[in-house]
């Protein structure tokens, strides 16, 4: 019998229950005729470009590459996207894809909101029917996304099973998806999952990649010497990377580090994981000895995740992508540097990105070019880091 | 060569009943009550038992079987200390028992470790619910070499060409999905089930056990002269969870058992 697909390596494949394999099967037909569709190909660049607002700058950061002292930095501006990050990208192109479907319901999981909030506003702007699955943790920590979903329209269900956080919100949303597979369809935020997911969600992020090089080829007339990106599930940081793949240019990726990897309370699958199936797929996860999953720790709730998307795991073995690690304060740091140098405040998880750029700028030579991909604004985060920061808002 | 399981359904097929394969969550509430229960289960004519490995991300479960993972996961139940009660059981009793492990716990553990060790401890056959048959192979190949039966799941989902490959590799029994959904005992089975179970007939001549939802013995009736065998899982958790005394609990499991029993056949 053939092997099963959507292997990257030994990575990825679908393992899920029986019940669901027949609605991934209809899945990728429907996506594989949509990639030789240009009809669907036009559709979706019309709402990327009049809707969430492609193409994004690929913006010089001069005061920060001066404070560095090294590389002359380009941020790509993602963070200037609708909603605020580069998850739209990925949930205009699923919802088109359900239309297509003939679906009429609309699932996803969410950890601090953000997938949640792009899938909802999809959904909203084709008037489906959409549900959000968000761990009690998160809804707790998040309220203001919370209700964002609900002004858009969507429900959002709270998951009270396991750790109550990211991870169990996807395995609420399977579950509702073997209940409901027929009419429903589950719009999952990263390269994560069984086969389609990872690629089909790499596909809808590699705009951000082609954009960059284009842009990087425009303005300096060659590729650039390194490419950052912060990685969680690893959506982003392949969208921007993959490009780039098997060039001469140095890709770094940058897990949560949390409070240190030396403590256990970490993101870091891939630096300190292990291989693993977890949500649909082989990868690297965090594990015990038994195979029990283990609870991830990120200040950063979009990196606060125990697995990584297989096709990273696959670029790990493969020396494609160098894997880093900044912790929690590390990210604080750069948060604020780049607030106050640029007046820009980045999403918590781009601002891992920016924290090992941190280190690697200062030794670079000024006439190299770093672009690091700032997935996502900060607003989201200011009263977080204002709680850790020890700021009383509303306190002078 | 015939299976033990598959000796079990041969032998309830032609006392003209359906085998009963009453599900357990390994270490549930206890170990200990685990097996005590296990052993009444064997006591009360049960054919088969599956024991479910607990698991921290069960997908395919549903609200029952999910709290009775977290219990037994809290006691810190291990695979190591599931295979022993496999072991304990057979000790006490000549039954065939399939393990219920996601595959992440196979895969972490050593997949021909694994194998080897259950083999080992007594187990007959291993159902793994997330694993598809397209990405089975090297589990298939070290199973086998175990001597041990894989039993893959069918779904009302699952086109004719999938049925067709799900029983070529299935051994022991094919587990058949009774309703869209996850784990958990229902009121009432889907109308569509009875097509369902003729549908997957018609492809195949393994031994066809059906799981999901069932709580009742009328659901069971429904069932004789349609499939070979009922899986009972969520219902028997629920009652476990109800009954805290262990008198009552035995009298109530009692009670529940000669009821399906009464219904089989």
């Amino acid at each position: 019998m053939k092997r099963g697909k959507g292997h990257f390596g030994p990575f990825g494949g679908a393992y899920v229950p029986e019940t669901i394999m027949s609605a991934l099967e209809e899945l990728e037909a429907a996506y594989l005729k949509s990639k030789k569709d240009k009809e669907f190909a036009q559709e979706l660049d019309y709402y990327l470009r009049n809707y969430a607002g492609r193409p994004t700058p690929l913006y010089h950061a001069e005061r920060l590459s001066q404070t560095l002292g090294g590389a002359q930095i380009y941020l790509k501006r993602e963070d200037l996207l609708h909603t605020g990050a580069h998850k739209i990208n990925n949930t205009l192109g699923q919802v088109l894809l359900a239309r297509r479907m003939g679906k009429t319901r609309i699932i996803a999981e969410t950890g601090a909101g953000q997938h949640g909030v792009a899938t909802a506003t999809a959904a909203a702007l084709f008037g489906l029917e959409c549900q959000i699955y968000m761990g009690e943790e998160d809804v707790r920590r998040q309220s203001l996304n919370v209700f964002r979903m609900k002004l858009l329209g969507a429900e959002v269900i709270t998951v009270h099973s396991g750790s109550k956080t990211l991870k169990d919100a996807i395995n609420e949303a399977m579950r509702d998806w073997v209940t409901n597979v027929r009419n429903t369809f589950y719009i999952l935020g990263s390269v994560v999952g069984p086969h389609p997911y990872p690629g089909m969600v790499r596909d809808f992020q590699r705009v951000i990649g082609e954009e960059t090089k284009k842009q990087i080829m425009k303005i300096s007339g060659r590729l650039p010497d390194y490419v950052l990106a912060c990685v969680g599930g690893g959506s982003n940081s392949i969208g921007i990377f993959y490009p780039f793949l098997r060039t001469s240019v140095k890709l770094i990726g940058v897990e949560a580090a949390g409070l240190g990897l030396d403590t256990g309370k970490h993101g870091a699958s891939l630096s300190r994981g292990s291989k693993g199936v977890l949500h649909g797929s082989l990868s690297y996860v965090l594990e015990d000895e038994y195979g029990q999953i283990l609870p991830a720790h990120s200040v950063s709730a979009g990196l606060d995740y125990p697995g990584v998307g297989p096709e990273h795991s696959y670029f790990k073995e493969q020396g494609l992508v160098q894997y880093e690690t900044a912790t929690d304060q590390e990210a604080l740091e750069a948060f604020q540097l780049l607030s106050r140098t640029e007046g820009i405040i980045p999403a918590l998880e781009s601002a891992h990105a920016l924290a090992y750029a941190m280190k690697v700028a200062p030794r670079s030579r000024k006439d190299e070019l770093m672009v690091i991909n700032l997935s996502g604004r900060g607003d989201k985060d200011v009263t977080v880091v204002a709680e850790i920061l020890g700021v009383k808002l509303g306190e002078d | 060569m015939e299976s033990r399981i598959e000796k079990t359904f041969k032998k309830t097929r032609a006392q003209g009943r359906l085998a009963l394969m009453p599900y357990l969550t390994g270490g549930y509430p206890t170990l200990a009550d685990c097996l005590e229960i296990l052993k009444l289960l064997a006591d009360l004519g049960c054919d088969l038992i599956e024991l479910g490995v607990p698991f921290s991300d069960p997908l395919a479960d549903g609200p029952t079987i999910q709290r009775s993972i977290q219990v037994a996961l809290s006691q810190g139940v291990n695979l190591d200390h599931i295979f022993e009660l496999v072991r304990d059981l057979k000790t006490y009793a000549d039954m065939p028992v399939c393990l219920m492990p996601y595959y992440n716990i196979p895969y972490r553990y050593g997949r021909g470790k694994f194998a080897r060790k259950a083999a080992e401890s007594g187990v007959d056959g291993v159902i793994i619910p997330d694993l598809s048959i397209e990405d089975s192979e090297s589990w298939r190949k070290v199973a086998w070499k175990e001597g041990l039966d894989t039993v893959f799941l069918a779904a009302p989902t699952s086109s004719l060409e999938r049925l067709k490959r799900i029983s070529q590799l299935s051994r022991g029994f094919i587990y058949c999905v009774s309703l869209l959904g996850v784990t958990g005992a229902r009121r009432e089975l889907p109308p569509e089930l009875k097509e369902f179970i003729l549908t997957i007939r018609e492809v195949t001549d393994k031994y066809l056990a059906v799981g999901f939802g069932i709580s009742r013995g009328q659901q069971v009736e429904a069932l004789r002269g349609l499939a070979d065998g009922v899986i009972i899982g969520s219902a028997l958790i629920d009652l476990i969870e109800e009954n805290k005394d262990p008198t009552e609990r035995s009298k109530r499991l009692k009670a529940f058992i000669g009821e399906i029993r009464e219904a089989s056949g």
